[in-house]
């Protein structure tokens, strides 16, 4: 049927903008307006078929159907009816069925019309309205004439329309006609005669000379890598294509749901690599390139040949010492030379030569203060940006009255590859239909009160046990941290103890989560996910924050007290052995958990299914860690690159375990929400607690008096004010400056103003909003009313033929 | 201009990158994937025609429900066969690629979705496409009941101007409201 409309000729109009901006305009009265003008021109196309088609039909037809009632709308009591129904295929003749098949809303799809300028559609019409208007006095023409003219004419709207085409796209530049180009649904071979004629010169002209082609091929490179990084979800540092084969096998197996874990894994190392780069640039490098003079009368003299595995786990001994750790980092300004009068503390240096350009003396101190404040502040914008990105692309303006639709048409994953994975599919999909439409049609609603009742109770009660043991969890860590604040021993092995008991607590407990909600079997999946990670959320924010009050509440307050010389350091080591201890149940887990448990069901309980990868619970694994990075990296600057070490394992580690034990989930994922939901989870708990704690401790807390770069100074924040008072007095112009920073930022007018703006703005962006939802719904109104036009012209149409082959039955 | 399946010119090859939405490399592993295909006689001539079935031999599509209508909606063959030459292959993942935009993957996701090829999504259509979905296995089918009743309220909720069918705005308009209709709609080689 749809070969058979070139030859009833339609121009077809663009509707492939989604916006509705054009729906208000002329374009209604333009799609409605060629129905008449093309009847009697289709009439002769394909007279011979019409004719005998309608002769056939008005035997059978309605003889009291009424046409052309005067008003445009719905007035007659028959055309009432008729219009209420949908355009069903079978009521209509054939000649009918070419018009309603030529109509421009159906033909949008089949042709390029995206590009077709208004120019080359009322150019068109015109043609057309010329050739109804002379015809229609003679409706029967002869056939052979017109079945010419219809393929020279079909053959003159393609060229028509290419060169319409090409036309507009010599309007614009070489790059953004591509652009254009690229985006058009022709095929290859029609873009590629486009291109050649549209731009002939520029084509020619490349083939010639080598310069020039290297010279487009250079920037047409980099406009595409330029696009790439444009087109990643996050903004990634590089276009890195880090373990894209091992990531199409997994979603070709499992699905995008396990795949946004991968990917919310691989966005971690790469924050963490920033992390590593920025702090070993800044601050590890140039300290490990002059370290400092040993601390004398130390009893920690270790050397690397005594560096046993305990410790390595531990972070005592020879690491505790090493650059690893708060500790090493001097207070001293670095110079490379020293001046002529200097004392004979830095007598190892060379003096300094006037001549010779003067390297800027770098103080530590000042760089670990600003690496910590500049890292987390870029950290801050990426994640904030990359939030922003995600909620937008999964906020919807218009609440929609069901989602059958969209699970219908958008649910399939053409990226699953293997059989049984599509099989699975299949069967995902049939459920959740078969949910939905269970629960639309009507049936036994009334569950009965005591049935809400018992549901109710066992929801309270899971929810009791949930919270008793989080409370639990985290009393037994504090019961714990105040018993060894008693006895302040710090062996080796007896540290690793609370680490143990942390790591332990986090491995076992949503496990037990998993089962409580097993026995409340909640209706919908959606909100099984929902809760399970809430409660997962709650037992590490309640751990965490247990042990910040240990560190920052306890230790940091009276370090003497315990006998620690630098509590700094000591917290990096304690932070450094949650990480491994972290580490090292997780490949526990995946070893026994997941690789015993299946060889248990298989063998023993002799059952097919294998384990689920639970994709909440690793999720949340993954941003605990990043948190407890974040907390650590002012404590040891080198933690970031023992997660990355640990990420990397991790994935391997994590993708064979996939591969081997576990199957696709049935239960639906729906992968973009919830990666909103969890780059939401990385910013708001994880990174703004961490961020405040780093404040709490720059701001407030005193820095221990033996070691590390801010000794001998009230609280860490003092250090960046005392350089930029140095800077002040060698720039005087810098003091402007500094009034300017003092008088804005701390003074809390400037904060009430801000939060004043930001307010205002989110309150117009909201109303802004509701009015689209508004015009929306109007719209909407208005197309159905076109709708029912469009069905009040076509049943007069019909009325037409039927009456003129009613005069003329025989041509 | 053809192409030998043994060599792609570099002038082709750029010619390839800036009309379609793939990358160099893409190019070149589809130009690879697609000469595996050909027999050694094939090899030499310009411009072949791989016929369907050999084109479904491909691990990403053999196992894919809308296989055949795949290769029906990005063949330019005169006989509608469904057959494939290398520039309908490129095009073929250029629209299923990372970079295409909204309006490609909808507008060819809409003519895969059209199996009578008449320009809507009819009733006939949405049939057709729940059935491929579900599989055709007796325990996940749809019943006669449900299909209906699928099917009517596919058509409330996403037909705006009540004539019994989905046009193009309105599958985009569908489209719009899931984000993950473009990651979903995805083949990788």
């Amino acid at each position: 049927m749809a070969y058979s409309v070139s030859i009833c000729q339609i121009d077809s109009d663009s509707e492939s903008e989604s916006d509705f901006e054009n729906m208000g305009e002329s374009e209604p009265d333009r799609s409605s307006f060629p129905l008449f003008g093309e009847p009697a021109a289709s009439t002769q196309r394909c007279p011979e078929t019409l004719q005998m088609d309608v002769f056939r039909e008005c035997t059978g037809t309605n003889a009291d159907r009424l046409p052309f009632p005067a008003s445009g709308h719905v007035s007659g009591e028959t055309l009432d009816r008729e219009q209420m129904n949908p355009l069903q295929r079978h009521r209509w003749s054939a000649a009918t069925l070419k018009v309603l098949s030529a109509m421009p809303s159906r033909t949008a799809g089949m042709r390029s019309a995206a590009v077709i300028p208004r120019r080359g559609r009322e150019s068109s019409q015109l043609h057309r309205q010329q050739t109804s208007s002379c015809d229609s006095s003679h409706p029967s023409r002869t056939i052979p004439e017109d079945g010419e003219q219809a393929d020279m004419e079909e053959v003159g709207t393609e060229e028509n329309k290419k060169r319409q085409l090409m036309l507009d796209l010599r309007g614009l530049s070489v790059s953004e006609g591509m652009r254009k180009l690229r985006a058009t649904p022709l095929s290859l071979a029609d873009k590629m005669d486009v291109r050649r004629l549209a731009f002939s010169d520029l084509a020619e002209s490349s083939l010639i000379g080598g310069n020039i082609a290297c010279c487009s091929s250079l920037s047409v490179y980099i406009s595409r890598t330029w696009r790439h990084c444009q087109f990643s979800c996050l903004p990634v540092l590089t276009s890195l294509q880090l373990w894209h084969s091992p990531m199409k096998r997994l979603s070709g197996r499992f699905g995008t749901g396990v795949l946004s874990y991968f990917l919310f894994l691989r966005t971690l190392l790469l924050f963490n690599l920033l992390l590593f780069v920025i702090f070993g640039l800044f601050l590890v490098f140039p300290q490990a390139v002059n370290p400092p003079p040993h601390p004398h009368g130390s009893n920690l003299d270790a050397s690397f040949s005594d560096l046993t595995g305990l410790e390595l786990l531990t972070g005592t001994g020879y690491i505790s010492q090493s650059v690893m750790f708060y500790g090493y980092y001097t207070n001293t300004i670095l110079k490379t030379c020293r001046a002529a009068n200097s004392t004979a503390e830095s007598s190892h240096l060379p003096v300094c030569d006037t001549d010779k350009p003067q390297t800027v003396p770098y103080s530590i101190p000042a760089a670990y203060f600003f690496t910590i404040a500049i890292a987390f502040f870029i950290i801050c914008v990426i994640l904030v940006y990359s939030m922003s990105k995600s909620f937008g692309r999964s906020f919807q303006v218009l609440k929609s009255n069901g989602n059958l639709a969209v699970k219908v048409l958008c649910s399939w994953d053409f990226k699953v590859t293997r059989e049984t994975s599509v099989k699975l599919q299949s069967e995902k999909i049939s459920t959740q239909l078969k949910e939905l439409l269970s629960e639309v049609i009507p049936g036994e609603d009334k569950k009965s009160c005591m049935h809400r009742l018992r549901r109710l109770m066992v929801h309270l009660v899971a929810w009791a046990t949930c919270l008793a043991s989080i409370c639990l969890g985290a009393m037994a860590v504090h019961y714990l941290s105040e018993a060894g604040m008693e006895q302040s021993l710090f062996k080796d092995a007896e540290l690793l103890l609370l680490s143990a008991v942390v790591s332990g607590f986090n491995l076992l407990l949503p496990g037990f989560f998993n089962l409580c909600a097993w026995i409340e079997n909640h209706d919908s999946p959606s909100v099984r996910v929902y809760v399970s990670i809430f409660r997962n959320l709650l037992l590490k924010v309640s751990i965490v924050g247990v042990l910040c009050f240990r560190w920052l509440g306890r230790i940091a307050v009276e370090p003497e007290s315990r006998g620690l010389q630098c509590w700094e350091s000591f917290v990096g080591q304690e932070l450094y052995r949650l990480l491994l201890m972290d580490f090292v149940f997780t490949v526990l887990y995946t070893f026994l958990g997941e690789f015993l448990w299946r060889l248990f069901s298989k063998r023993i309980l002799k059952r097919k299914r294998m384990p689920v990868f639970d994709i909440a619970r690793n999720v949340l694994e993954l941003i605990y860690g990043q948190t407890l990075t974040w907390l650590g990296v002012l404590f040891a600057p080198l933690l970031p690159a023992v997660q990355i070490v640990k990420l990397f394992v991790l994935f391997y580690m994590k993708k064979s375990s996939l591969m081997l034990n576990c199957q696709a989930s049935r239960k639906p994922w729906r992968a973009s929400q919830m990666t909103t939901l969890f780059i939401s989870l990385l910013c708001f708990p994880s990174f703004l607690g961490a961020a405040v704690s780093i404040t709490y401790v720059i701001s407030t807390i005193k820095p221990s008096s033996r070691c590390g770069p801010f000794r001998n100074l009230t609280t860490m924040f003092q250090s960046g004010q005392l350089w930029a008072q140095e800077l002040e007095n060698a720039h005087p112009i810098l003091s402007r400056l500094s009034w300017a920073y003092n008088a804005v930022l701390e003074n809390p007018l400037f904060l009430f103003l801000a939060s004043g703006v930001f307010l205002l703005v989110i309150y117009f962006h909201t109303q802004v909003v509701d009015g689209q939802r508004r015009i929306i719904i109007r719209l909407e109104k208005q197309i159905e009313n076109e709708g029912k036009d469009k069905k009040f012209l076509i049943t007069n149409l019909q009325a037409i033929y039927e009456r003129s082959s009613l005069v003329s039955p025989h041509r | 201009m053809g192409t030998t399946a043994s060599q792609l010119g570099k002038d082709l090859l750029s010619e390839y990158q800036e009309l379609t939405f793939l990358t160099k490399q893409e190019i070149l592993l589809a130009h690879k994937r697609f000469a595996e295909l050909l027999t050694k006689d094939e090899k030499d001539l310009p411009n072949t025609r791989l016929s369907m079935e050999r084109v479904l031999t491909l691990p990403e599509l053999k196992s894919n429900p809308f296989r055949e209508r795949i290769c029906h909606v990005f063949s330019t063959s005169e006989y509608k066969d469904g057959s494939l030459t290398f520039e309908d292959f490129l095009d073929l993942l250029s629209a299923f690629s990372d970079s295409a935009t909204m309006e490609i993957k909808s507008h060819y996701a809409f003519r895969i979705f059209d199996f009578d090829d008449d320009g809507t999504l009819d009733g006939g259509d949405l049939e057709k496409l729940v059935n491929r979905l579900t599989g055709e296995t007796d325990d996940t089918r749809l019943t006669n009941d449900e299909m209906r009743q699928l099917i009517s309220n596919i058509l409330e909720e996403s037909d705006i101007d009540k004539d019994g069918t989905v046009n193009l705005s309105e599958f985009q308009h569908v489209i719009s409201r899931s984000p993950d209709f473009v990651s979903s709609f995805k083949i990788v080689l």
